[in-house]
């Protein structure tokens, strides 16, 4: 049976789309059988960060409606052959999206995948409480920031009320934390939240920190999930949190100032 | 006395330390007062079905939950007119 992993926040602009591709990409190169689906109805994207945007044919909507089945809508990663993508509608109303239709799929994407990433557009309305409501974990992104942390907040509490699982009293949705865009010089001059700060207001279990990285830009400018970015932190703590998420028990990196070299030093801000 | 606190907390730790204050406040509040957070949607989708039969008020249906024991109670108030 799949694992539907629902990648959300509240907030906008914090990182979903750029933890889906990377999160899903280190799923598959784990040798699982992933699909990562954009929610993002109106304002696809993730297309675009995994590098397939001019191979899109048919969309999420066009299978909700019948147009199309899931198989000419799915596209194929290039890079690896356990990678497919399921791309938003860039033109329908919201409304395209529905419960049942969206449960129809997923179910029988779950028949045919292990790992459903599901990329949750920003906001509690019905795009981000649909992306969720089929969920068994939910990794809740977060930059530490104030109304990130509080959006946060506010969407654990719907995550446990309004999905499947809490409807159907089964177990409970489980809820990691992603903290990204960390910049621990900016913690060091008192600017930004500290890590612990951040831990101490959201009390779930942090399945990983991502480093605030050029490398991320970069990534998103050539369609290459950053995690395939080996040599950046950002690549190497996404990869860290993939095998977090599969169990290994992996000590967090990235939370200090990284020595500059002298080069570094005369040339680095 | 509390400006000059505030003044000199900024000065000393930088803006992260207000931030963290602030949201503790905010997040504290939040989770008092939300409830359900579905219980606003909730009264604005039961106020229009009211309002297909009845002409209600905007502010004529309240919506609360409790607990009753380990029991988890949805109480609903609608005032109609008379
Ligand atoms: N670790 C990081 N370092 C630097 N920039 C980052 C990092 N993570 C994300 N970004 C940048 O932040 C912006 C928003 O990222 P992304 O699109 O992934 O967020 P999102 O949560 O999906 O946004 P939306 O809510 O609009 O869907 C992008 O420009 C991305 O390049
Ligand atoms: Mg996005």
């Amino acid at each position: 049976m799949a694992r539907i992993i629902v990648i959300t926040s509240g907030k906008g602009g914090v990182g979903k789309t750029t933890t889906s591709a990377a999160f899903a990409m280190g799923l598959a190169e784990h040798g699982h059988r992933t699909i990562v689906v954009d929610f993002d109805v109106g304002l696809r994207n993730l297309d675009l960060i995994m590098g397939c945007e001019r191979r899109v044919v048919y969309d999420f909507v066009n299978v909700i409606s019948g147009e199309a089945n899931l198989s000419q809508a799915l596209i194929k990663d290039k890079r690896n052959p356990n990678l497919f993508i399921l791309p938003a509608s860039q033109t329908r109303d919201k409304e395209a999206l529905t419960l049942e239709g969206v449960g129809k799929v997923l179910t029988e994407l779950a028949e045919d995948f292990e790992y459903v990433v599901c990329d949750s557009p920003a906001g509690i309305e019905r795009g981000a409480t649909l992306a969720m409501y089929y969920a068994d974990d939910a990794i809740v992104v977060t930059n530490p920031e104030v109304s990130s942390v509080r959006d946060s907040d506010r969407m654990i509490g719907i995550l446990s009320s309004k999905s499947r699982r809490a409807e159907q009293n089964l177990e409970g949705i489980r809820e990691y934390l992603l903290v990204t865009r960390y910049s621990p010089e900016r913690v060091e001059k008192g600017e930004m939240l500290a890590l612990e700060d951040v831990r101490e207001i959201l009390s779930l279990d942090l399945i990983g920190v991502i480093p605030e990285s050029q490398a991320v830009l970069n990534a998103s400018n050539s369609g290459v999930p950053v995690i395939l970015d080996r040599e950046s932190s950002a690549g190497q703590a996404y990869s860290d949190m993939v095998s977090r998420y599969l169990g290994e028990d992996l000590p967090h990196r990235f939370l200090t100032i990284e020595k500059k070299g002298l080069l570094g030093r005369l040339f680095g801000g | 006395m509390a400006l000059l606190d505030y003044f000199r907390l900024r000065k000393a730790k930088g803006s992260a330390a207000i931030a963290k204050e602030r949201l503790q406040i905010l997040v504290a509040h939040d989770r008092r007062a939300g409830g359900p957070t579905y219980l606003p949607q909730l009264k604005h989708d039961l106020l229009k079905v009211i309002q297909k039969y009845v002409a209600v008020d905007g502010d004529a249906v309240s919506v609360s939950v409790g607990k009753d024991g380990s029991q988890d109670i949805l109480e609903l108030n609608i005032i109609l007119p008379d």
